[in-house]
This record gives C-alpha cells, structure tokens and sequence, in this order.
C-alpha cells in the first residue's frame, strides 16, 4: 500500500513555522510523506500544489489569526480542482469559537494549540481517504 | 542520584563550592560592574541609577488604535513603547495589496506611508518615551518613515533615541518576514547602520535577537551564540564600507529569551555580556567601552507559556521577569498571560507592567548590582556557558559562518529538529510542564477577552491610503522612487532615497516593490 501523502502548507503572511515544522517531522516519523510548502503560499498555490502532488490530505498551520479568511478562499478553489473528496485539516492558533465555521468550510480536522502529535497522526491515519 | 543537564548541555551538581569557580576558569572574566570584561553589567549603578524600560509590545488595526493603547500604557507608567506592526506592513506590502487581504491590521497596527506615523505618535513625547520598531524585511523603511516623523515635529535626529529590531538573518531563521535574498537584505541592514552613524548617532538601528531562534528551537547556549554570529556578519558588513568598528558598535542592541531555568538564562545573560566585550575588543579592537556593551532587551518569553492553565502564565512571567532583572537588562518587555490565546487585552497588559514595576519597586531588586554575582554555582554556570558560546560559534565558522548556515537552511533544520524533540519530550512526559505533562486538570479555561478584528479598520486603512496617494505630489513621488532604484542598483547607501522617499509619502509598499525590482525576493530552502 502506498504512504499516505500529505501536503503541510503555511498561508498567508504568517511567519510562525516553528509548529508547521514540527508537526511536518512528526509525520514524516508516522512514515507518511510530507511535502511542505513553506511560508506565504496563496490559497492559489495550495490548491495547486495539492493537486500537482496528488495528496491525499491538505494541512494548514495558521498562527496569525487569518484563518477564516484564507480557508473561506481555499475551499472553492480546491473543490474545483477536484480535491474535495481528500482530507483538510488544520492547526494552530485556532480559537473554539471559530471551529464550527472550519468544519462547515470542510476542515475534518481542527487541532488548536496544544494538540498533540500523536493525535494528529492517528486522526489522519482513521480520515485520510 | 539522577543527573542533571540544563537544556544547553552542562551538568548541574548538586552542590558549587569555590573549587568549581576555579576550575570553570576562576574570576578571570568577573571584573567590575562597568568595566571590561562587563559580566556583572554594562554600567557600575546599573538600577540604582536607572531601573530598566518597560516596554511592551503593542500595536493592533490602524495608527489611531494603536495611539491610544500607547497613551493607556504610558498612562500607566510604561516608559517605551514597543510596536507590533501587522504582517502586510512586515512583508512590505501595502493594505490594498491582494497578498494583504484578511491581514491588515490583524496582528499589529498597519503602515502604509508616513501619514500613519504622524497620527500613530501623536502627543508621544519622543524624547521621554523611547521607541522600538518591531520590523525586519521592511525595516530600512520603517526607520526613514520614524526618522522623517520625528523631523517633521521638531526633533533633532542626531539626537534622537530608539531602536529598530532590523535583524533580518534571524528573520530567516525563525519569525518570517524576510522580503529580499540574504545578501542584499544584510546590505540593506548595513546602510542603516552605516547612515545612523552618520545621521543619527543616538538611534540603536538594529537589535540581534536570539529570542526568536531560542522559540524556533535553539537552546540558550546556542541562542546567544547564534546572535552574536548574526551580529558579526552585519559589523563585518559595515567594516568593510570602511567605517571603524567605534563609530557604529555602540549602538548594537540585542534581543533575548528568559523563559527555561533561572540560574541558566541568568549565568547566560552574565556570560553572554563578557563574550560579547571580547569579541568586539579582540577581533574587532574596539576601544570604546560603550562598543564593547551587550545592550539588550530581555524578556519575552513566549516559548514558555502554555496554553493549558492559561492563568498560570502570570505566574511564569513573574519568574521571567525576575530573571531579567537579576541578569542586569537594559530593557524589559513580558508575553502576557493571555498571549496564547490572543493578542493581549488591556487588563492582561497591566498585569505584566506591573508585575515588573513591582520588582523594582516593591522587591528590592533594583537595589544592588548584579545580586548573584559571587555565588559559587551562577559563576561557574557563567564560566560554563561563556565555554559553550565560544565552542558554539567555533562551530558556525568552520561550517562556513552564518551567513552560508542561514541561506543554505543548516540553522534552520537544525533547531527544528530540536524544537521537534523537545515537543516529544514534552508529550512523553520527560521535559516537565507544569499544567501540561504534570498536574493537568480538566477546569474549564477561564474566560479570555479575544482581541476583536475589525474589518470596518482594515476597509478605512485602504481608503485613507488612497487618500494619501491623491493628495501627494506624485511627480516627487516617482522622482523620488527612481533614486531608490537607482541607488539600488548602483550600491549606494539606499537610506538616503528611501527618507526622500518616505517624505514625498510614497508607501511601504511602492518603496518595496522598487527594490524587490532590483534584488529580486528570497526564496526559503526547505530542508529537514
């Protein structure tokens, strides 16, 4: 069976990739395989990149407040790219009140600050398609 | 007995004695508060003459905003101020930038031209209140935008304080907002330099954080040595222009992290000020003492905070600001509790001024020079960090130096695979964290006041830049524009044109997109 492939991307403007970086290495060690995008890709780049790549999940790592705005420019773009039926997740500085309107853009999984990394891996393990 | 070893390597014992200061290397680095090697600080009175600054960091939607959060916090006896500029402004984009969208104003306050300076200064009193720029990729303009506000009110600029933070090699290992490749983004940090030596004397136009390679991963030893690798390549930058090393040095500043162990930040802040003098009196030949002082701001302390018992972090940042005076900081600046969370509410940023007006003036500790110094275990510590600096920064060099580590994307790699490490061991219970691995509970979070984003602020930022661009002069503007370019171009120090520039109010943005025209943008190694 092939690796699960997921593609880990930073959008925005945000800097903070101390998170990103870790949670990329947490599941290149679960033997997925991780492309990560690096800073300030658009939501253009990631839908392009996620398709280019095939993967099988999409990952934000969002830390400076912007991820409404980036998710809401994200969903249609990948949806037409035909990568609606993969698994999107995202992390970071992600407040609860914001993770109904995540859910309902199509983000299975939302891991706020202080998640762990062992359950980010089991839950793309049991979601990704 | 289980050994301990502190996060930079070194062995703790469980008792120091005289005999470990000897052998760690004796009081051959001590001196004198004041004097060279400087260990026990830069000045001989230290707080009892003057305590440190408190200067936090602070800045959110537009000028106006921020002005009056500044006004609330010298109400309250902040004596600097500290700016956090929104990611647009950092990355050099303008707010009706498309890259902007959803960002302005978020996460600092947003800069288009000098008319958000006018209005973002107004009423502060400039030579009472110091400021600190937190800008690095878009730093070079920044700094024109303060000192060209500063003129236009009356003040003389050669006499003018503040400091920029300017650090761009950090920026590219942890934080972010570079815009330009590595080598004419540290040209642009030498014509700073260079054009505040000539211009502006008394302004600090950069400040070396380790701080935000300490929260990328790096361990104290390596924070602080990593710093001073980054601040030799921008005074080798600027020697090589031709300007002595006693014209520029003194007005070097840094930027550290206190969160971690006590006694170690301590005997690193203590170790760190001694290295520093040598370094700049025995490979540089400063004569200067003021060029030989480790100028800094201590605190922070981000990487320490957690996010479980949020309240808790009151608590840390007490710790975190006890360590910073013991260690003889200029300046002081603390993450506030809710900082995990949000960026900070009034309340919680009150919590935090006071907490280190209260070390001053309620504690004692600015009572006395240097009050550990003597004790047989922050000694040898200081000795033993001062060891794993020098072999640290040996290292860099004879992988090629600095700046190769950070273009190539060595550095970076590195203290990531550590910040990835200590993560593990946090999970797996091995790198204690109280409230996280230990003592967890299952409370409800208490209430947090979430710092509101106004859209309404973000749509006038873009009107009012609008505004400015019809109300200019636009043939100064692009007069203006094509010497930035041609200055670029030619290697001629760019702070000239960029001030020309910055007073025909033509905006962060244009002022960029010019010199990305020449120098072309970075582009990240992403490595593992």
């Amino acid at each position: 069976m092939n690796s699960i492939k997921v593609v880990l991307a930073k959008p925005g403007l945000d800097g903070h990739d101390q998170g990103a970086k870790v949670v990329a290495r947490a599941l290149m060690d679960a033997g997925f395989e991780v492309i990560y995008t690096g800073l300030r890709q658009t939501p253009e780049a990631i839908a392009r990149i996620a398709l280019d790549e095939d993967a099988d999940v999409i990952a934000l790592s969002s830390m400076a407040g912007s991820h409404l705005p980036i998710c809401g420019k994200l969903k249609p773009l990948l949806e037409q790219a035909g990568l609606g039926d993969k698994l999107w997740i995202i992390g970071g500085n992600l407040p609860e009140r914001d993770h109904a309107r995540l859910r309902a853009l199509g983000f299975k999984g939302i891991f706020p600050s202080s998640s762990r990394l062992e359950d980010i891996v089991n839950f793309i393990r049991a979601n990704a398609p | 007995m289980k050994p301990v070893i502190n996060e930079s390597g070194i062995e703790i014992k469980p008792l120091y004695g005289a005999a470990d200061v000897a052998a760690s290397g004796g009081d051959a680095m001590i001196g004198p508060p004041g004097e060279y090697p400087f260990t026990r600080g830069i000045h001989p009175l230290m707080y009892r003459k003057q305590p440190f600054t408190m200067r936090q960091y602070t800045g959110f939607g537009n000028a106006a905003d921020t002005n009056q959060r500044f006004h609330y916090l010298i109400a309250n006896g902040q004596t600097g101020l500290n700016v956090a500029f929104d990611l647009p402004t950092q990355c050099g984009l303008d707010s009706d930038d498309p890259a902007a969208e959803g960002e302005v104003g978020r996460v600092g306050m947003a800069v288009d031209t000098l008319r958000d300076f006018e209005t973002a200064f107004d009423r502060v009193d400039l030579e009472r209140i110091t400021v600190s720029l937190t800008v690095n990729g878009a730093a070079a303009v920044l700094i024109a935008m303060y000192l060209a506000m500063a003129e236009k009110r009356g003040y003389d600029i050669a006499r003018l304080r503040g400091t920029a933070q300017n650090d761009i090699l950090k920026e590219f290992i942890g934080r972010g907002t570079w815009v330009y490749p590595v080598e004419p983004s540290i040209r642009l940090v030498g014509d700073t330099i260079e054009y505040c030596a000539r211009h502006a004397p008394k302004y600090s136009p950069v400040s070396v954080c380790g701080y935000h390679i300490r929260e990328s991963g790096a361990d104290p030893a390596q924070e602080m040595a990593y710093a001073f690798c980054i601040a030799t390549a921008y005074a080798d930058d600027v020697i090589r222009r031709g300007l002595p090393v006693d014209e520029f040095a003194g007005r070097l500043s840094f930027n550290f992290n206190c969160f971690g162990n006590i006694f170690e930040q301590v005997a690193k802040f203590r170790a760190g000020r001694s290295l520093w003098a040598k370094i700049m009196k025995e490979r540089y030949g400063a004569t200067k003492p003021g060029s030989m002082w480790l100028r800094m701001i201590a605190g922070g302390g981000g990487g320490g905070l957690t996010f479980e018992q949020p309240e808790l972090n009151i608590v840390r940042g007490a710790y975190y600001a006890l360590i910073c005076a013991l260690s003889g900081t200029q300046t002081m600046a603390l993450c506030c509790y809710d900082e995990a969370y949000t960026i900070p509410s009034e309340y919680a940023q009150r919590i935090s001024l006071r907490t280190m007006q209260m070390l001053i003036e309620e504690m004692g500790l600015g009572d006395t020079v240097d009050p550990l110094g003597g004790s047989y275990y922050v000694e040898t510590l200081t000795n033993e960090m001062r060891a794993r600096m020098e072999s640290i920064m040996s290292e860099v060099d004879a992988q090629g130096g600095i700046v190769k580590l950070v273009a190539e994307g060595a550095i970076q790699a590195k203290v990531s695979a550590q910040a990835y490490r200590r993560q593990r061991d946090i999970e797996e219970g091995r790198f204690p964290k109280v409230g996280v691995n230990r003592y967890r509970t299952e409370d409800k979070t208490p209430q947090m006041e979430f710092h509101p984003y106004k859209e309404d602020d973000a749509r006038a930022q873009v009107q009012a830049l609008a505004k400015v661009r019809a109300e200019r002069d636009a043939a100064r503007v692009q007069t203006a524009l094509a010497r930035v370019e041609a200055d670029a171009r030619s290697g001629a120090n760019l702070m000239p044109a960029i001030m020309e520039a910055v007073k025909a109010y033509a905006s962060v943005g244009e002022i960029t997109k010019v010199l990305v025209g020449v120098f072309g943008r970075y582009r990240e190694p992403v490595r593992f």
